[in-house]
């Protein structure tokens, strides 16, 4: 029996799937932490890539932050955010939510300058103000490229969301390290593919909901373009 | 711009299936053969006998000790070959076996769980008694050192003040749910929370953290977030933070004595260079020079060339 077909067997023995220690709870812990860490890192990105998208200033400083947050190493920031605040859910969080913000900011301010001057300077024409520009025009109009952004964020978080288990934290790097350290590489596989499942689950569902926006939103075709 | 949804669905799927088959097809082509444990040998010619090849795990305070064997041998004039970080026992042993390394810093109770998993020996000379007839053909031990390097449940001080802590017994008294510190793979091990429940009738809850003692782990400890900690005993961050290691009166943790492991290459004069190695390393003198590698960060060669060199042996 080779190693997959292994770890498959480990997924499907019952012994492996139930408890508090058992895949479901930890895929159920792994999937909480993906979607806090998105949401906190929306709450900061999202705003600041509209005040950048919508003023134009500030995009350089944005664009080399942002740039060097994607460069920093994130078991680096999990063990140095873990020495200073200790272990918990805490400094994973901290790692995952500047992993995640690179994405969400570029995809939302992209998603703003990518919008046809004349149809901002439509809108100020006939009267709008700013804050009508931003919800009524560039929010909708920027919303393919800001669902774009956001969904890589959560497929890097959800790869990533493993190294919470590495300061005692749970979730799927739970069964993998484990399984590394006491070289059950089924185990380790098992847990590696449902990280892979959860993945594709999550990339079909940005699908469908950036098809839904791409439905709503779809900017009239124009011949400027 | 925007060139992903110009596509139309059908060769968005197709795309899509494609490298879902391309990703199912590669894991499967990994999965015919372990790729982990299938490691190549990669040692030193064997063609002059006296050419003696010294391994060390990949472990900075095993490297030390292999370092001291590699620079004691050489100054009596054997050519050494060093094969530093070889990783874990699993990958080693089998060279050993091989006959591609000659010389290796091991840890008793851990090689003889290793090498016979039905080992019923607890105190440490049980475990060097077992030891020569656990060992494959071709291999054996010499004596080992006084020093350990094990797994010990230590507390903080004021913890132990205030429950009276001495032994892992008497954390019996604490009450209310223990919470001990340790690597993932502690939840399995034989010393584990089912060896605390077995041997001592604790209820312990494991919080795995992966730094085998490090850093992360002191911390939790002085945070108060674990009441245990699992830190190997010759790690100098026990007599730092003033910690207290709880003895371990029924035996439930194997002693790990370093022991060296040599094919017959080492002869008995290559023997006694070691033994006189082995026999100025105690467990303090092993702290010590763990305790210069983390304050300092000096290399093993640096490390080991000076105490050998305090202790004559050079």
């Amino acid at each position: 029996m080779n190693l997959f077909a292994q770890a498959i067997a480990w997924l499907t023995d019952p012994a492996n799937q139930g408890g508090p220690d058992g895949i479901w709870t930890r895929s159920l812990e792994h999937v909480w932490y993906t979607v806090i860490a998105v949401v906190l890192a929306c709450l900061v990105a999202i705003p600041l890539g509209y005040l950048v998208g919508h003023t134009g200033r500030g995009r350089g400083l944005v664009v080399v932050s942002s740039g060097a947050a994607r460069a920093l190493p994130s078991l680096g920031v999990v063990t140095v955010a873990g020495l200073i605040l200790g272990i918990g859910l805490t400094a994973p969080m901290i790692a995952l939510i500047l992993l995640a913000i690179p994405s969400i900011l570029a995809g939302a301010y992209a998603g703003l300058e990518a919008i046809d001057r004349q149809t901002i300077d439509a809108a100020r024409a006939v009267g709008m103000s700013e804050w009508q520009i931003l919800t009524r025009v560039e929010m909708p109009l920027g919303l393919p490229l800001l669902l774009g952004g956001v969904r890589s964020a959560v497929l890097q978080v959800v790869a990533t969301a493993t190294l919470a288990a590495y300061v005692g934290s749970g979730g799927l790097g739970r069964p993998m390290f484990l399984g590394l350290k006491t070289q059950d590489y089924a185990q380790m596989l098992a847990a590696s593919l449902v990280v892979v499942v959860l993945a594709l689950v999550l990339e079909g569902a940005f699908e469908l909901i950036e098809r839904l926006a791409q439905r709503r939103f779809a900017p009239v075709p124009s011949t400027s373009t | 711009m925007k060139s992903r949804f110009d596509l139309s669905p059908p060769v968005r799927w197709l795309r899509a299936a494609a490298v879902v088959v391309a990703g199912l097809l590669a894991l499967t082509a990994c999965s015919t053969a372990n790729p982990l444990t299938s490691a190549t040998p990669s040692a030193g010619s064997s063609s002059a006998p006296a050419t003696l090849v010294v391994g060390s795990q990949q472990y900075y305070s095993n490297e030390i000790i292999a370092e001291l064997y590699a620079q004691a041998l050489e100054a009596k004039g054997f050519k050494i070959t060093r094969q530093f970080q070889i990783g874990q026992r699993e990958v080693y042993l089998p060279e050993l076996i091989a006959g591609k390394v000659d010389v290796f810093p091991e840890y008793s109770g851990n090689l003889l769980q290793y090498l016979d998993k039905a080992a019923t020996a607890k105190s440490g000379a049980e475990v060097m008694a077992a030891l020569p007839d656990a060992l494959p053909d071709g291999l054996r031990i010499l004596g080992a050192a006084e020093a350990t390097d094990q797994d010990s449940y230590n507390v903080t001080k004021e913890f132990a003040a205030k429950h009276g802590l001495v032994s892992i017994e008497d954390l019996a008294k604490v009450g209310g749910a223990i919470k001990v510190g340790a690597n993932s793979e502690f939840a399995k091990r034989p010393y584990g929370p089912i060896g605390l429940k077995g041997v001592y009738g604790l209820d312990v809850s494991v919080i795995s953290i992966d730094d085998s003692g490090g850093p992360l782990t002191v911390k939790a400890l002085k945070d108060g977030k674990i009441q245990l900690a699992d830190i190997y005993s010759a790690d100098p961050s026990i007599a730092t933070n003033e910690f207290v290691t709880l003895t371990d009166p029924k035996n439930l943790i194997l002693p790990q004595n370093v022991v060296p492991v040599v094919s017959a290459k080492v002869d008995t004069t290559a023997a006694a260079i070691i033994d006189k190695v082995s026999a100025e390393l105690s467990t303090a003198e092993l702290v010590g020079l763990n305790a210069i590698s983390v304050k300092d960060q000096s290399s093993s060669a640096v490390i080991a060339k000076a105490w050998l060199t305090a202790k004559g042996l050079l």
